[in-house]
C-alpha cells in the first residue's frame, strides 16, 4: 500500500467559511478504522515516541519482529514488575528534630511513618530521583508515559501536600491502575490522602462544606468544561456535601471515613445530570456508598468520556482538535471507553492501531516536554548507568536529569496548579508553550554537555557514548547510511538532500571530497582500535550528534 | 573617571603578564579584590583580528610556491606532467629564486604592495598522512603521536575568558569569541571543555546571512511546528542580535570576485569586523584541495582545477585586502592560510599529487612583515615516490608567533598553550611587523567567576576559589590532554556558598592545568598556569 493512499488530506467543503485561520494547516479527516498500511521503521519509530520515552535502537528492532497489532498489545500489556521503592539515599540532615534514623540507607522509606517536615523534604527529593531513574530505566511498554499523564492529569503538587509518604501513595495508586479502569481509578483518588489534603478534602464537614475538590473533580478529572459540559455551581455543593467527612489518620497515613461529620441529606443535582438524587447516608458505610452513587451519576453522562479521550489525545497525538478530529476520532473512542465501562485499554487499543494515529499527518509534530527530551535522549543514546546496586551515584544522576527537566519547565507532580501542565490545555498555544528563549537554549546546553563531558560522580561518568551508538547501527562505515540511519531515530522529519551532504561533507568528511576517507578511518579504529584511530572517528560522531540535537527537528517526535 | 581609564593611569603596561603579577607586590593584595581578579582573569584587550584559512583536501604547495632558477630543474624532473613552466611562474617582490603559480596574479600584487608573506615548508616531525589525523594535528597543535582534545585557539581564548560561556555576552564582551562560517565550530575552536566559536550557517539561526540552505516547512502540522521551533531558535541565539547588526552596520563593501565560496565567505568576515564585533578569531574554509588525479589540463598545465583553486584563493584574499582598507580596518586584521599536509614531490601517473608532508603558508595583511620566510624546499634531483618536502617551520611555531606578537600574550603564556614537548621548542618567527602590541590596554572582567584560583601563574600549590549553589560538587583537575589527574574535591553542601580548596601542584611539570568544577547542571573550567 502506498503511503499516500492514507495520507488523506481534508477535502476542501463546498460551503466556504466566512474566516480562515491565517496559516492552514492540513488536519485530517482519517478516523479509528484499524490501520493496514505499511508496518516498517518509521510508522515502529513513531508508536515508540509516543508511547515511550524515545524511540530506542533495540526496541525498534524488536518490534520489526512484529505486526502492528501485537506491537501495540505489546505496548499495552506490560509484564515486568512494578519497580523497586524508592530508597533512603539521603543522609538525615541534622536539622530533622525526629530523623528517621530507624530506616537504615539504602532501604525505602515508603512504608515509615515520620512527619517531620525536614525528614519529609528530603523524601521527596527522593521520590522525584527514583521517579526520573524508574522512567530512564522503562520497560518496553507504555506504562511509564501514561503514569506521567495520569499524574499530570489530577494535578497534585508535593509542595502542597508536604509529605512523600502520601505523595509515593498516590503514584503507587495511579501505577496499580495505569492500564486498568480509569472510574475506579478516580473513585480512589477522590479518598486518596494527596488528594484529601491537595484539595482541601480532608477540612470537608457537614456544616461547613469545602467545595475544592467537588469543583475539580468535575471540572478537571471527569466532565471537564466542553462546550456539551452544562453542570452547574449548584452540582459542585452537591457534589462537595457528598464527599464530607473523609479524614486523614496521621498515624496511618490512611484516609479514613468520619460519619459524624458527613453531611446526610440528600443531594440533588441539576438536569445535567437528569435531577439525579443521592440519598443521604448515615453510618461508616456512608462515605463510599455515597461517592459510589456520585461516580455512577457522573459516567452515566456522555461527557466525561470525551473530556477524557480529549486530554489522552492532546497528550499522545496533536493538540488540535478541529470538527473532523472530534466526529471521527473523539466521538468513537469516547463511545469505546464507555462502552467498556472506563476501562483504559481498550480505548488507547483503539487509538493507537487506527489509521488516524499512523496518518502521514500527525506524525512528527508532537513537542516533546521536557521529560521526553531529556530522558528520550538518553534512552535513544542507550546511555549505560552504573549498576543499580550502587544506589547512591544513581540517584545522584537522576537527581541531575531531574534538575535539567525542571529548568527546562517541568516539574513532575508539582504543576503550576491543579490543572496540571499549561501545554495540554492552554489555548492556543498548547504544546508550543514548551518552547521559548529560556528553554530552548537548555535544551541544546543539555544536549551538549551529554556529549562533550557528561557528568562525573564517584569516580563514574554518564554520557552520551557517540561510538556505541554509530556501532549499533547497519553500517556506519558509510557516511551516508550512518547519517540516514542515525536521522531515522532522532527525526521524524527528514532533511533534505542538499542538508544531509552539507553536513555529511562539512562534519564527517572534514571538508573532503570523498566518501571514502570517513569509510577508511572507521575501518582503521575497527580493524586497529586504538586511542588515536578512535579519537578521528569519536571527535567527528561527536560534532555530528551535537548537531543533530541542536536542530530544530530534534525537539519534535 | 571609568575603571578603564582608572586602570590604564595606574597600571604600567607590563602588569598585565602573569608572571609579573606574581613577582608583583600584588601580593599584598587580598585576592577576592577587584583588582587582582582583574589582573588574574587576564583579559588582553587588543582589537586584533586573525583570520584563518582552512584549505581543505591537501593542498600541493610545490605548484603554489615553486622554485625557479637553479633549483627549477629539479622541479621540473620530479613532475613534468604537471610542472608548470618555468616562465609562468610569476615572481613575487624582494624574493629571488621563488614564484608563485600563474594564476595567483592579485596575491602577486599583494606581495608588491608588501602585505603578503610566504612561509616555506611549514610541517611537523614524523608527518601523518591521513587527511583526518592530519587536520587533527593542525587544529590542535599536538605531536604527531599525541591525543589532544581541543584547539589551539580554543585554548587560547579558554585562556583569555576563562569561565566562557557562563556571563556570557556581558558589556566586556559582547560579541561570539570565535566565529566559523559554517556550519560546525572546528576542534581548532574547541577549549578544553566548551567550544569558544560559533558557526554562522547553523541550520537553525542564521539562514539568511549567509547563502545556507534551509530545508522547507511542509503545511502539515509538523511542519508548522518546526517552523515555530525554528523562529525561537532564531529569535534566541545569543549572538544573533550583534551580529545581525554588525552585519546590516556596513551599508557598503568592495567587489568581491563571484562564484568563489571563499570570497563569499570572506566578505562575511569584512562585513562583521567593519560592523563592530570584537571577535577575536574567524575561521573560513575553502576544500578540493585533494587532487590525486587531473590536477592540471594536459594542454596547459599552468590551468586545470588546482589552477582555478589557488586563483579563487588569490582573488578572494585580495578582495578582502583591499575591502578592509576601504572600510578602514586594514590595521586591525592579519590572515593565514593552512592545509593539512602539502602532497608528494613527485606527480603521480594519473596527473595528479599523493598525499604529502611539509607546505607553503600564506600570511597577509598590512601589519604582516612582507616577503618569504625560509627556502625552497630541497628536491633530490631524481625525486622518487617516497620523497617529501622536508619542514622547515614547525607550525606551531607559527601559531605561538602570532599569539606572542599579534594578540600580545606574553611567551610563557603562550608556551603553556601548548602541549608539552613542544613548548619550549617553539620559535618566535619574523612574521609581524614590530609595534602591533604597542598599544595594548590592561585587562578587565568578563563573565561569571564561579571559580578562580590565586595566586595564577603559580610555581607549587594554588588556591581555588569556587562558588557553589549546595549539593554535589565536584572539581576534577585535567591536563592539557584532557587527561583527568586528580579529583580535587567531591562533597555535598548542605547550602549554596564559597568555599576554597587548595591544588598541590607537587610533581607536575611547568604548563597549563584546568579546573573543571561540576555542580548540579553547572560545570565551567578555569585554566591554571604553573610556572618554575
Amino acid at each position: 500500500m502506498d503511503r499516500r493512499d492514507f495520507f488523506t488530506p481534508r477535502q476542501r467543503r463546498k460551503i466556504a467559511k466566512p474566516v480562515a485561520e491565517p496559516i492552514q494547516t492540513f488536519r485530517t479527516e482519517s478516523g479509528i478504522s484499524t490501520y493496514t498500511g505499511a508496518w516498517t521503521e518509521p510508522e515502529i519509530i513513531h508508536l515508540l515516541k509516543r508511547t515511550m520515552f524515545g524511540a530506542k535502537k533495540a526496541d525498534i528492532d524488536y518490534f520489526k519482529t512484529r505486526t502492528m497489532i501485537q506491537a501495540v498489545d505489546e505496548l499495552l500489556n506490560p509484564t515486568a514488575p512494578s519497580p523497586a521503592l524508592p530508597i533512603k539515599e539521603y543522609v538525615t540532615s541534622t536539622s530533622a528534630t525526629t530523623p528517621d534514623a530507624n530506616i537504615a540507607q539504602g532501604t525505602t522509606w515508603v512504608n515509615d511513618i515520620n512527619s517531620d517536615g525536614t525528614v519529609q523534604s528530603q523524601r521527596t527529593a527522593s521520590y522525584k530521583k527514583w521517579w526520573i531513574g524508574v522512567m530512564i530505566n522503562q520497560d518496553r511498554s507504555i506504562r511509564e508515559k501514561l503514569i506521567m499523564f495520569l499524574v499530570d492529569h489530577f494535578g497534585n503538587e508535593t509542595s502542597t501536600v508536604g509529605n512523600a509518604n502520601w505523595i509515593y501513595k498516590q503514584h503507587d495508586l495511579v501505577r496499580q491502575n495505569v492500564l486498568g479502569n480509569f472510574k475506579s481509578l478516580v473513585t480512589n483518588i477522590t479518598k486518596d490522602v494527596s488528594m484529601l489534603r491537595y484539595l482541601n478534602g480532608y477540612l470537608n464537614v457537614a456544616s461547613a462544606p469545602d467545595e475544592n475538590y467537588g469543583r475539580e473533580l468535575q471540572e478537571l478529572f471527569t466532565v471537564g468544561k466542553g462546550s456539551d459540559s452544562h453542570y452547574t455551581e449548584s452540582d459542585v455543593q452537591q457534589a462537595a456535601k457528598v464527599l464530607t467527612g473523609w479524614q486523614i489518620n496521621g498515624n496511618t497515613y490512611t484516609s479514613v471515613f468520619t460519619p459524624s461529620r458527613h453531611s446526610t441529606v440528600n443531594k440533588t443535582f441539576s438536569a445535567f445530570y437528569n435531577n439525579t438524587v443521592i440519598q443521604g447516608r448515615t453510618g461508616a458505610t456512608a462515605g463510599d456508598l455515597e461517592i459510589a452513587d456520585l461516580m455512577n451519576m457522573i459516567f452515566s453522562q456522555q461527557e466525561p468520556a470525551k473530556y477524557i479521550v480529549r486530554k489522552i489525545y492532546r497528550w499522545f497525538v496533536y493538540y488540535t482538535i478541529d470538527d473532523a478530529t472530534e466526529t471521527n476520532v473523539i466521538s468513537p473512542l469516547a463511545d469505546i471507553f464507555r462502552n467498556n465501562n472506563y476501562e483504559l485499554k481498550p480505548l488507547l487499543s483503539a487509538l493507537f492501531k487506527s489509521e488516524h494515529f499512523f496518518d502521514m499527518l500527525n506524525r512528527g509534530c508532537m513537542i516533546k516536554n521536557p521529560a521526553d527530551h531529556v530522558i528520550g535522549s538518553l534512552r535513544e543514546m542507550n546511555t549505560q548507568f552504573p549498576a543499580a546496586t550502587d544506589w547512591d551515584t544513581n540517584y545522584g544522576f537522576w537527581n541531575t536529569f531531574y534538575s535539567w527537566i525542571v529548568n527546562m519547565g517541568q516539574n513532575p507532580h508539582d504543576p503550576p496548579n491543579v490543572s496540571g501542565m499549561p501545554a495540554y490545555y492552554q489555548e492556543p498555544l498548547f504544546h508550543e508553550i514548551w518552547i521559548n528563549s529560556d528553554s530552548l537554549p537548555k535544551r541544546n546546553q543539555y544536549t551538549d554537555t551529554m556529549i562533550n563531558s557528561g557528568y562525573t560522580r564517584n569516580g563514574q561518568r554518564v554520557q552520551f557514548n557517540c561510538m556505541a551508538f554509530a556501532q549499533s547501527l547497519a553500517n556506519p562505515g558509510d557516511p551516508n547510511d550512518l547519517i540516514d540511519e542515525a536521522l531515522r531515530i532522532f527525526f521524524m522529519n527528514d532533511l533534505s538532500a542538499v542538508s544531509k551532504t552539507q553536513i555529511k561533507t562539512q562534519i564527517l568528511l572534514t571538508g573532503q571530497q570523498w566518501d571514502y576517507y570517513w569509510t577508511n578511518a572507521w575501518a582503521a579504529y575497527e580493524v586497529s582500535p586504538t586511542t588515536a584511530n578512535f579519537n578521528i572517528v569519536n571527535t567527528r560522531l561527536k560534532s555530528l550528534f551535537q548537531y543533530f540535537f541542536n536542530l530544530s527537528e530534534y525537539q519534535l517526535a | 573617571m571609568k575603571r578603564r581609564d582608572f586602570l590604564l593611569s595606574t597600571i604600567p603596561a607590563a602588569a598585565i603578564l602573569p608572571e609579573v603579577i606574581n613577582g608583583y607586590s600584588v601580593k599584598t593584595f587580598d585576592a577576592s579584590s577587584p583588582l587582582i581578579q582583574a589582573l588574574m582573569q587576564g583579559i588582553t584587550l587588543t582589537d586584533h583580528v586573525l583570520v584563518i584559512i582552512q584549505l581543505a583536501g591537501g593542498n600541493d604547495g610545490l605548484n603554489m610556491v615553486i622554485p625557479v632558477g637553479a633549483a627549477y630543474t629539479n622541479y621540473y624532473n620530479a613532475r613534468t606532467n604537471i610542472a608548470i613552466p618555468e616562465n609562468k611562474v610569476l615572481p613575487i617582490a624582494g624574493v629571488t629564486g621563488t614564484g608563485i603559480h600563474t594564476a595567483m596574479t592579485a596575491l602577486q600584487s599583494m606581495f608588491a604592495d608588501g602585505k603578503a608573506k610566504v612561509v616555506q615548508a611549514v610541517g611537523y616531525p614524523q608527518p601523518n598522512f591521513s587527511h583526518f589525523r592530519a587536520t587533527d594535528i593542525w587544529m590542535s597543535a599536538s605531536n604527531s603521536d599525541q591525543d589532544v582534545y581541543n584547539g589551539w585557539a580554543g585554548r587560547y581564548l579558554n585562556y583569555e575568558y576563562p569561565n566562557f560561556p557562563a556571563g556570557y555576552p556581558n558589556t566586556d564582551m559582547p560579541d561570539p569569541l570565535a566565529i566559523q562560517i559554517g556550519s560546525t565550530t572546528s576542534l581548532t575552536l574547541q577549549g578544553p571543555s566548551v567550544n569558544m566559536g560559533m558557526s554562522i550557517t547553523n541550520p537553525s539561526s542564521f539562514y539568511n546571512l549567509v547563502s545556507g540552505t534551509t530545508d522547507p516547512t511542509p503545511g502539515t502540522p509538523a511542519g508548522k511546528e518546526l517552523k515555530f521551533i525554528r523562529l525561537v531558535n532564531q529569535q534566541t541565539q545569543k549572538y544573533s542580535t550583534v551580529i545581525r547588526n554588525a552585519s546590516n552596520a556596513v551599508t557598503q563593501q568592495g567587489v568581491y570576485p563571484t562564484n568563489n565560496s571563499l570570497g563569499d565567505q570572506l566578505k562575511i568576515v569584512a562585513r562583521l569586523i567593519k560592523g563592530g564585533l570584537r571577535t577575536r578569531i574567524y575561521m573560513v574554509s575553502f576544500g578540493g584541495f585533494d587532487t590525486h588525479s587531473v590536477q592540471v589540463n594536459n594542454a596547459d598545465t599552468t590551468t586545470g582545477g588546482h589552477a582555478t583553486l589557488l586563483q579563487r584563493v588569490s582573488d578572494a584574499i585580495k578582495a578582502f585586502q583591499d575591502d578592509i582598507k576601504f572600510l578602514g580596518v586594514e590595521e586591525r586584521v592579519i590572515g593565514m592560510t593552512f592545509s593539512e599536509f602539502g602532497r608528494r614531490i613527485k606527480s603521480n601517473s594519473s596527473v595528479g599529487t599523493d598525499h604529502g608532508a611539509a607546505a607553503p603558508m600564506f600570511l597577509f595583511g598590512s601589519r604582516i612583515d612582507p616577503g618569504m620566510l625560509g627556502t625552497n624546499p630541497t628536491i633530490p634531483s631524481a625525486a622518487t615516490v617516497n620523497d617529501n618536502v622536508p619542514m622547515q617551520y614547525d607550525f606551531r611555531s607559527i601559531y605561538a608567533t602570532i599569539l606572542e606578537k599579534w594578540f600580545c600574550l606574553d611567551n610563557s603564556v603562550v608556551s603553556s598553550l601548548f602541549p608539552p614537548n613542544i613548548n619550549n621548542q617553539l620559535q618566535s618567527l619574523p612574521l609581524v611587523k614590530t609595534g602591533a602590541c604597542n598599544s595594548v590596554t590592561p585587562p578587565s572582567t568578563s563573565g561569571d567567576l564561579l571559580i578562580t584560583n590565586y595566586p595564577n601563574p603559580f610555581t607549587n600549590s594554588t588556591t581555588i576559589r569556587f562558588k557553589t549553589e549546595g549539593g554535589h560538587t565536584l572539581i576534577q583537575i585535567m591536563d592539557t590532554l584532557g587527561r583527568e589527574l586528580k579529583v580535587l574535591l567531591e562533597t555535598d553542601y548542605p547550602a549554596a556558598g564559597t568555599y576554597t580548596v587548595t591544588f598541590n601542584s607537587e610533581n607536575l611539570p611547568p604548563g597549563v592545568y584546568y579546573a573543571r568544577f561540576q555542580n548540579g547542571v553547572t560545570q565551567h573550567v578555569r585554566a591554571m598556569m604553573k610556572v618554575r
